[in-house]
Parts: structure tokens; sequence; C-alpha cells
């Protein structure tokens, strides 16, 4: 039936010259009944999407109203103070954000060329045969629980870390401050290479979807002019250089939300130090292990505040991140998350 | 035809999803109608192997009354029954005056079992039991000591070779009783310590080793890791296999943690408990007293809100200091002496439901 | 300019590491999955499955009120965010192509990036505290906070999928608005948007954050969702940390029941889906 039917009233006039729709204009039947049914339609829809919008606004509100006694007592010192004293009350968000933010970068570091591999591999390399159910298999990744990687991090990672890795990573670079230091295992770098599998199913899948959002004329236009297939490559790569920019920051994004993974591993210690070896402490993980004892309010509060700190950074990463990614894909593909 | 498949299934998965949610909220309602009683308590690791079997045979006998624990640390059991999201809550760190003014309403302190705390460490190449000193063990927890052929700790092993090897160091991240225990013995035993860190089931540690969550935390990390060294319960030790060492006590002589030194250090415990029964064992007098040892609690409100909760919490705490101690010693925790189990009764006593005692005998 | 030779040696070098970063990914997955499967097979027993656990020392301990539990809290969390997901996603895309359409995609975008510990606290702050206990109910919200934001978008792409001419006939035919978009839109879109709703339902089947303050955690077998609950993850959480080996060959046949579940429902949905995509 490929023809739309205009205009109102009988389906017997058929009017193919009248492209717009005029609705409204019912058959008589109809007519007589109140029309309550599209608006309350619209403001039942509209109420549930409001609800779910106003949620981000109340969870952010809730954390802001909750954090009002470190607030009045620290100000914003806050994030530059770095002793966490629960007994004699005195709290900083130093530690946790070196924590968080240090594990996140190693997993970009790490991730990041991977990823970029696996998405460069499957874009331009491999047969759509064999790009789709890698690209699946790449995506389950993402599937597995966040307490799973956690249990297989403490069991199968760190031991094997300690024993192999980490022994060579001092022998080779220990003159280096970031390698120093006693290890065992659980530890800043611990935490960082777990994420960076954690984050790698979403890089690549972002930059996948920007790569194919990238006109094939530019490959064409590329390769017409002698260049070898990767010299094609780099120039789509220049192409979709903000949407993969988008693409990391998003992987930032999941990475400095981790808590259960990362809480497993990290060694929990609120003290800032300089080598990757030693333990240390994400915003994430502090509030899942001290949140159910805070005894006292502005422990709580602290920790509360911590969370409102954990929200803003996620929020600003998430928003550039899908501002980047969407220049280049412009609404085709996934949107940004996964 | 495939689209036809998938909607079946989606809407089968749906279906079957939110009929699941409906048991879930018609059992909840079921649930109330019923007489049994479900009391939920949490808190502290120390106790928690004991507890789960309190529990498992209380529950066989009175199966009207439903119990369940869970393992959080101290910290959270007296922060939950503050906030009165549990029914009783467990500690072996005594609420402080500031806590229990923040309370709601009185709580009680009611003394359950004795424990021990034990330095246990993994440390492959010395296979006899270490001695160690108070001074060591404050060396090491205040980041002085760290390694383990230190003279501190050699030179009171003699025969021992140590390693040349750093020790890993690991304490608890979450606030804890069992760290309460700890650094209230370090304050006695090292005026540095006292000085700069002080008591208490959370506190700002020296830059020092790893953290883990509960006793189960630390003990799977000291299992996990050669060279290491933390605090636990000494059931923890126990069950994992894991060596634990003698320490030298206020008299001098090296003991080893047992039933006998725990129960030898609660000895005169009685005399002093205040009435409100918070009282602190470590560095008790005495020559076979194990320093680090200590009561732990349970928390309850003196003025239950709930009559039938009420009672039947007081009907197992009177069988958990009665009966329940019968249970304790293949556990390794200590009974209750006699004289503080008389005082504990009285606290269960006082135990009311609007102003009327809930137990009278 | 380097010579061609060079030129071609660099392509083929990068295809081989590229290729190597895609075996890397892919063997990455197999190798956890592997691990996953041999270190859960060693604890999996019919015991494990129907038993409750016991306290240390007992036998026949197992994870069967874990299992109950975790499939209570993903039905109440479905039970709260599909529904508001779903109608909230109609809303998106048949009155959201305006600027307030486009703040509410910003600020439902937000909440699908909030770190889901930040729920947790949250649903602690609003329900768990006030009501005074913790209950598998105040874990089914936060799960069905998180689960909101994502089948609203979901939905809404899939309704947006959904030819204009089929609208447009509906609506010919003098059906109000309303009609059309129930009976015809979301109709043909059901396939789609039952996709999203199982995709979602995989994403929170794996979450353990929001549920630490919430549900907390039970050692014995209940449905009432007035009182705390285990869960799946919960329990893989607390067993993982403890120093009892038994304790960590429950843990990892915990994950092997619970990653069964959630690859299955992802590989599902991915054979459904697949003939709709080659048409598409």
């Amino acid at each position: 039936m490929g023809q739309s039917l205009a205009g109102g009233g009988s389906a017997s006039s058929l009017t193919p010259n009248q492209p717009t729709l005029q609705f409204g204009r019912a058959p008589s039947s109809l007519r007589a009944r109140p029309r309550i049914g599209d608006p309350l339609f619209k403001w039942a829809t509209g109420f549930f999407a409001v609800l779910i919008a106003a949620l981000a606004v109340l969870i952010m509100v809730e954390m802001a109203i909750n954090s009002k006694l470190p607030f009045a007592k620290f100000g914003f010192g806050f994030l530059s103070r770095s002793v966490w004293d629960p007994v004699k009350e005195q709290f900083g968000a130093l530690p946790f954000i070196y924590g968080t933010a240090v594990s996140s970068v190693i997993a970009l570091i790490i991730s990041v060329p991977v990823s970029l591999g696996v998405a460069i591999f499957l874009v331009e390399k491999a047969p759509r045969k064999l790009s789709n159910p890698i690209l699946f298999i790449v995506q389950l990744l993402a599937a597995i629980p966040s307490v799973v990687y956690g249990l297989w991090g403490i069991f199968v990672l760190a031991p094997m870390l300690r024993n192999h890795v980490y022994p060579a990573l001092q022998s080779t670079f220990g003159f280096l401050p970031l390698f120093q230091g006693n290890q065992n295992g659980l530890g800043l770098l611990t935490a960082g290479l777990i994420l960076s599998i954690m984050v790698l199913p979403i890089i690549t899948a972002v930059t996948t979807d920007v790569l194919r959002a990238v006109p094939g004329t530019q490959r064409e236009a590329s390769l017409a002019l002698g260049s070898t297939r990767w010299e094609a490559t780099l120039i789509v790569l220049q192409n979709a250089k903000s949407g993969i920019s988008g693409a990391i920051i998003l992987g930032l994004g999941r990475a400095i939300g981790e808590t259960m993974a990362v809480t497993m591993v990290i060694g929990n210690r609120s003290q800032i130090s300089a080598s990757l070896f030693d333990p240390s402490y994400s915003i994430a993980s502090v509030i899942a292990n001290e949140f159910t004892e805070a005894t006292s309010e502005i422990y709580l509060q602290s920790l509360i505040e911590l969370g409102l700190i954990l929200f803003f950074v996620t929020f600003i990463i998430n928003m550039l991140a899908r501002l980047l990614v969407w220049s280049v894909t412009r609404g085709e593909g996934r949107g940004g998350h996964a | 035809m495939k689209n036809n498949k998938l909607r079946v299934t989606a809407a089968v998965l749906i279906v079957g999803v939110l009929s699941l949610a409906l048991v879930g909220c018609g059992s909840g309602s079921t649930g109330g109608a019923n007489s049994e009683v479900k009391l939920q308590g949490a808190g502290a690791t120390f106790p928690n192997p004991l507890y789960q079997k309190w529990f498992s045979e209380y529950n066989k006998i009175t199966p009207s009354a439903k119990f369940d624990y869970q393992s959080i640390g101290s910290g959270g059991g007296i922060k939950q029954i503050t906030a009165k999201t549990v029914d009783f809550g467990g500690s072996d760190a005594p609420m402080k005056d500031d806590e229990l003014k923040a309370a709601p309403g009185e709580i009680l302190h009611i003394p359950t079992v004795l424990g021990a705390v034990v330095v246990t460490y993994n440390l492959p190449s010395v296979t006899t039991d270490l001695k160690l000193t108070p001074d060591a063990i404050a060396g090491i927890y205040l980041g002085k000591i760290t390694k383990w052929n230190d003279t501190a700790i050699a030179s009171s092993n003699p025969g021992v070779s140590f390693p040349d090897t750093a020790i890993n160091v690991v304490r608890r991240s979450d606030g804890s009783g069992t760290s309460y225990v700890w650094t209230d013995y370090l304050s006695k035993v090292s005026a540095e310590w006292k000085d700069k860190i002080g008591v208490g089931a959370m506190v700002n540690w020296p830059a020092i080793g790893t953290a883990a969550k509960g006793n189960e935390g630390v003990t799977g990390q000291v299992k996990q890791t050669p060279n290491s060294l933390g605090y636990v319960e000494l059931i923890y030790a126990e069950q994992n296999k894991l060596p634990y060492a003698s320490v030298k006590n206020s008299s001098g002589e090296f003991v080893k943690p047992s039933l006998e030194s725990v129960t030898a250090a609660a000895a005169g415990a009685a005399g002093q408990m205040p009435d409100d029964l918070r009282v602190s064992i470590t560095n008790a007098a005495g020559r076979d007293a194990y320093p680090i040892s200590s009561f732990t609690y349970f928390l309850v409100y003196k003025n239950q809100d709930d009559q039938a909760k009420g009672a039947a919490l007081v009907n197992f705490l009177w069988w958990a200091i009665h009966d329940g101690e019968q249970m304790t010693k293949p556990l390794l925790y200590a009974p209750l002496p006699a004289e503080v189990a008389a005082k504990a009764e009285q606290k269960i006593k006082s135990i009311t439901y609007q102003g009327k005692p809930l137990r009278t005998s | 300019m380097p010579s061609v030779g060079r030129r071609k040696l660099l392509d083929s070098t990068m295809t081989v590491l590229t290729g190597l970063c895609a075996l890397f990914a892919v063997a990455s997955l197999f190798f956890i999955l592997g691990y996953i499967f041999w270190g859960g097979l060693r604890g999996l027993s019919l015991g494990f499955l129907v038993n409750s656990p016991k306290p240390i020392g007992e036998p026949n301990s197992g994870i069967a009120n874990a299992i109950v539990g975790s499939v209570i809290l993903i039905a109440l969390g479905s039970a709260i965010g599909m529904p508001v997901g779903i109608l909230g996603g109609i809303y998106l895309s048949e009155f959201g192509s305006n600027k307030f359409g486009l703040l509410l995609r910003f600020l439902i975008d937000t909440l699908t990036g909030t770190p889901s510990i930040l729920v947790g606290v949250f649903v602690w702050t609003v329900m768990v505290h006030p009501m005074g206990y913790f209950s598998a109910l105040s874990g089914g919200v936060a799960l069905g906070i998180m689960m909101m934001p994502i089948v609203a978008r979901t939905t809404e792409e899939m309704i947006r999928l959904v030819p204009q001419s089929l609208r447009e006939a509906g609506l010919a035919l003098g059906a109000p608005r309303w009609r059309v978009t129930l009976g015809v839109v979301l109709r043909t879109a059901a396939s789609g948007v039952a996709t999203g709703a199982m995709l979602a339902i995989a994403r929170i089947a794996g979450e353990t954050a929001p549920l630490l303050f919430t549900a907390l955690g039970l050692n014995y077998m209940s449905t009432n969702v007035f009182q705390p609950m285990a869960s799946l993850t919960y329990q893989i959480y607390y067993y993982a940390q403890a120093p009892y080996e038994e304790w960590h060959d429950m843990a990892w046949a915990a994950t092997l029941v619970l990653v069964t579940m959630i690859l299955a429902l992802n590989i599902a949905v991915r054979l459904l889906t697949r003939n709709r995509h080659q048409q598409a």
C-alpha cells in the first residue's frame, strides 16, 4: 500500500496531490465525544518522561542538601584536603580524586590503543561476516557484571601480576618512583588494569559506530589517489577525530563511576603515594565501604559530598562525550551509551 | 515469522518477570499476616561465625522467630541500630558517649562472648610460631618497622631466620570493632600511637599496607599475599589454618591466644565493669592473660517498639547467654564469666515494652 | 616520500597489529569466561542450587535464596522501570521533538550515566532511612531507577524507526492520536521495545552497588519484599572477600549462575533480532 491517505473524511476519496495531513475531522459518530483522549495521552506519557528526567535532578539535589555540614566546615577546600580522619572529623576529597583519576587514566592508556585497533580492524579490515560476531563478543565483555570482574581480579589477575608482571616491571623501571615500593598485587595499577578491560567494549563500540559513519567517499578518494589501505584509514581517522575523542571520554566516564571491581582490587587506602603499586582509594569505593558505617553526621555527609563531586564530574564528562560523538554521527548509530 | 517468535518470547519473559514482582509483593503482605516474627541484625564481623551458628540453631528450636544477621562491621552495627534500620546491632567497640546521645532511645550493651584479636601472618619460610612484643607490633603499625628481619622482631625470636622482605601490613577498611580493640591495645602500650592516632573503630591510619573489609577480608588478604601481617579474630586465623603470634603481656610473659588466656584476661573484668557494661580488657593484668582480648556486645534498645519483636529478641538474648554459651568453645570464643553473665541477665530483664519488662525471670 | 614498498609494509603491519588487538579482546572474554566456567563448575551441584546458606563448616550450603532473591529484585526493578521507561519513551518519540524534549532527553541521558553507587545512596536517603528498614522493595526501586532511562531511550529509538506512513494511515482512518500510537505504532515497534527491555534487564541483573545500602543481604530463604533480601551479586561480593575456601568456591559457582543468566539474555536478544537488522 504505497499510497498515503491524505485529507480527512471518508477513505474513499483518494487525493494523492494533497501531501499535508489533516486530522481531527473524524467521522460524525465520534465527533460528539469529548476529546480527552489525546491530551490525556500526552499528559500521561509526559508525566513519566518528566519523572525520569526529574530523578536525575532529584538525585543531585538530595546529595547537595545532604552535603551542607562538610561544605560549611571545609568549603571548597574539601577538594584539596588530603586527610580522612573520622575520629578527629577532618575530611578531604583529594586522595579519592587522585585514586579515581589515576586508575581511570591508566585504564585509558591501555584500552584506547587496543580499542582503536579493534575498531579499525572491524571497520576497515574485516569482512562484515567476521566483524559482526567479533563486535558482539566484545560487547559481551560489557555485559559481565562488575563484581565478577572484581572476583576475577582478586583470584586470577592480582596473583598473576604479583608473581610475574610486577617484579619484572620493578626490576626494569624501578628507578621511576612510579614502580617503587612494596607490591602485593592489590593497588592502583591493578585497578587501572581491570578498568581497562571494562572500558574496552564501550570505546570499541562507539569508535566502530563513528568510523562507520564517516562517508565512504573519504576512503575511496584516498585510495583513488594511490594510498595504501592504512593511509586511507588514517584519513578516516582524521575525519572521525572528534567522535573518537567522544568515545574515549565516554570510556573515561564509565571508568570513574565503576564501583565493585575497583573496590575489590584497589587496596582501600586513603593516602596519596607516588608508586602505582601502592594501594589507593576511589570515590565510588570509599562510599561503598564506609557508607553503612558512617556514625557521625558530618562523616556521612562528607561521603555524600564525595558522591556529589563524582556526579558532577560524570555529568560534565558525559555531556562532553555526547557532543563530540554526535558531531560525527549526527544521530545515526547507538547514541553513545552501551 | 521471526518477529512473532521474538514478540512471544519477550512477552512471556516480561509477563513472567512482572508476575514474580507481584508474588514478591503478595508474600510481603501475607508474611505480615503470619505469626512468624522476623528480626534483622547487623554489625560486627568479629563474632560472625558464632552468631551464624547461634541463629541457625535458634531458628531450629524456635521456628516462630526468624533471625538474620549481616556481617558488615561494628561501625555498621552502631550506625544501623542508631538509625533504627535494624532490630539489633553487633559491636566489639562499645558505643561512645556522643554516639549513645545521638541515638533516639537508650541503647543497652549486652555482652555475649569473649574473643581474641590475634596477629596473623603469612611467612612461608618461617615454620615456628612467632613471639611479638608490644613495641614490635606498635612499630609495625606505625610504619617504623618495615622489614621482617628487623631487630625488634628478630630479638624475641632467637634462632628464627627472617627474610629481608617488606612486611605487607593489612588493616581494616571499614569501621571495625576489631580495629577498636586493636587501637585500644596499641594506645595502652605505645604512647606514640596514643598521641598520634588514638582509639577508634575507624582511625586515620599511618600510610602502611593495604586495607580490607571485615575480618573476612583481612584474613583473605593475609592468606593470599606472602609476607603479610594482619590482626583478626582468633577463629578466622584458626579456620583458615593461618599461624598467629604469641604476644608479650603486661606481666612480661609471651602468651598464646586461646580460650584459657582470653578467659584469664576477663577474670578481673566483672569487678571493673561500669553499670552500662562497657569495659576494655586489653592489656589486662595477670600472668596468663592474653593482652588483646575483648568482649563483644549486642546493641539493643531498652524500650522496644514492637511487642512481638521485643519478646522474641529478649528470649533469644536469654537463650544466647545461657544455652548459646555452650556452643562457643568449639568456635574458639570464650563464654562469659559467671559474674558478667549475671550482669547481662540484669540488663536483659530491664528491656521493656511500654514500660513493662518483657522478661521477668 | 617513503617508498611504495615501505608503505605497503606499514599497511600489512597495521593489519596484523589491529588483528592482534581484536584477537586480544576476544581472547580476554574467553579467558575470563573460561575461568568462571572452570572455577564455577567445581562448586556447582544440585544442592548448591536448592539449599540456603549454612554456617561455615556445615555441609550442604547453597545459594537458593540468592537466586530467588535476584529474580525477585530484578522483577521488582522491571515492574517499576519498564512501564515508566516505555511510557516515557513514547512521549519522547511522539511529542519530544521540541526544546523541552531536548531538555528531557538530556536529563534522562544524565541519569543513564550516573554511577550506580549514587543511585543506591539516593534510595537509602529517600526510602531506607525514612522507612526505617532495609528492604527488597527499596532495592527494586534502585534497580528500577537504573532501568528507566535505558528503556526510555531504546523505546524512543525503536518507535522512531516506525515509518511515518503507518501513523498517517491510522490517523487518516479517523483514529485519535493516542489510539494510533498505542495500537499501531507501539505494536509495530513491540519487538524492538521488548529487545531494549530485555537488554536493560540483563544490565541490572549484574548490579551490586545499588543493593549495598538498600536490599542488604539475607541468610535464609525469603520472598518478603519488606525486609532485606539476598542476591547473587551481593553474595558473590561477600564471599569473594572472605577467607574460607568453601566460600570462594561458592562465589565462583554463583558467578557461573549469574553470568550464564546474563549472557543467555544477551545472546537470545541478539539471535532474535538478527533477522530484523538484516531487513532494516
